[in-house]
């Protein structure tokens, strides 16, 4: 049987999920020998040329180009894991959703103490994806099957639930693995 | 005195006139989740998390007397389930960011989506536009936070006896007011026993903030409700 393949990706957050996937330590030698990493930012791969078994996203949707990533994953994943505060529920980035987007782009790029008065303009470039009214939890956009909560999920949570999907087991959740902080 | 028997999912118990489910149930060791009740304060039944099931129908023990054989159902998963529901609830209804906040492992809401294992809501983020009121003497009220328990309104009071805390408005538009000029003149322990007795982060005391690690709050490594029974006689 061939390995398992797994792809991730970080849309709106701080790549604190993927620091505690690294955080299983040695045991990423093992993760290696058990599963093949494809698109992830982890192995720089880009483009997805294959179906992966298990997509893990962090961070929720706050712009067109989350959203367009999500649905990638959402068709080359059979299994996509929600992991982390901001993937499930928006987390910091979603402390802007009680103010409008005008207020807070104008709050940025227009009034902020530290803007050049010079160089005073909201960025409207045709290349930047455009900003989200507010940010969305990844299933709100797309079918989540899966959520791994914590801020960042803790290295154990991730190894023991990596290793329940490779295996096809059910995930013994302990009282210490289910945390939001 | 005399006494009260009655049966909390079958485990036969005993308690006394004027008791509420919920004491009685405590009074026996037996755990009942809850989250608007605080000991010594007179119950709200507003959360209702506390709902059991007498003769099929649900009551808030928090609020309901105990009587002569009563079979009150609990543990049920039916009951368990509901009372994950409310939690979840409340954590959609308003901007619960456990990350960035300092009661995050104090928690009592927090300490129930543990216990339940809350992965994420049933239900849709609302989301709602809610403010921080930071003019409160020692206090900060915390908008996005309030769950509107009421445990500030029923117990903090000045030295004189007027209440600070009042719910303002009806329904969905309802919120907990704050007297700024009374909270001002709370004292320091005051302010402090405030900030403890609300379950969330929606009251603090300023100029102090995350004093306890990780790995030491309350429920880092203890689920809400086991201290429940061990030291009952």
């Amino acid at each position: 049987m061939s390995k398992p393949i797994i792809a991730t990706a970080s849309l709106a957050g701080c790549f604190g999920c993927h620091m505690s996937v690294l955080d299983i330590d040695d045991r990423i030698l093992t993760l290696i020998d058990l599963v093949e990493f494809h698109k992830s930012p982890i192995d720089d791969i880009k483009t997805f040329s294959k179906i992966c078994d298990v997509g893990l996203i962090e961070g929720g949707c706050c712009n067109s180009e989350n959203v367009e990533t999500l649905r990638e994953f959402r068709k080359n994943c059979k299994v996509l894991v929600s992991v982390g505060e901001c993937a499930i529920m928006g987390g910091l980035p979603a402390m802007r959703n009680g103010i409008p987007v005008k207020d807070c782009l104008e709050e940025a790029y227009l009034h902020c103490p530290t803007v050049d008065p010079a160089d005073r303009m909201i960025p409207n470039d045709p290349e930047l994806p455009i900003i989200l009214d507010k940010v969305y939890p990844c299933h709100e956009v797309v079918k989540i099957d899966a959520f791994l909560p914590g801020c960042p999920p803790s290295a154990e949570l991730i190894w023991k639930a990596l290793v329940a999907l490779v295996e096809g087991k059910p995930l013994d959740l302990t009282y210490d693995l289910v945390k939001f902080d | 005195m005399s006494k009260i028997k009655f049966t909390v999912d079958g485990k036969a118990c005993i308690g006394t006139p004027g008791q509420t489910i919920m004491e009685a149930a405590l009074a026996n060791g037996v755990y009942i989740p809850a989250l608007c009740r605080y000991e010594g304060l007179k119950p709200a039944g507003s959360c209702r998390i506390c709902t059991v099931r007498v003769g099929g129908r649900p009551m808030a023990a928090c609020t309901q007397p105990v009587s002569e054989g009563m079979a009150v159902e609990n543990m049920s998963q039916e009951l368990e389930d509901m009372r994950k529901a409310l939690v979840e609830m409340l954590f959609v209804e308003g901007n619960h960011m456990c990350p960035t906040c300092e009661k995050s492992g104090n928690c009592e809401l927090q300490a129930l989506a543990y216990r339940y294992q809350m992965l994420v809501p049933r239900f849709p983020y609302q989301f709602p536009a809610r403010s921080v009121e930071p003019t409160g003497g020692r206090l900060l009220f915390e908008y996005n936070r309030c769950i509107q328990c009421l445990r500030c309104v029923r117990s903090v009071k000045t030295k004189d006896g007027k209440a600070v805390f009042g719910p303002l408005g009806r329904s969905e538009k309802k919120k907990i007011g704050m007297d700024k000029e009374l909270a001002s003149k709370l004292s320091d322990k005051d302010a402090r026993e405030a900030m403890d007795r609300c379950p969330v982060g929606a009251l603090l005391k300023k100029e102090v903030g995350f004093v306890i690690p990780i790995g030491k709050r309350k429920f880092d490594k203890t689920p809400i409700g086991s201290d429940v029974g061990k030291t009952a006689s």
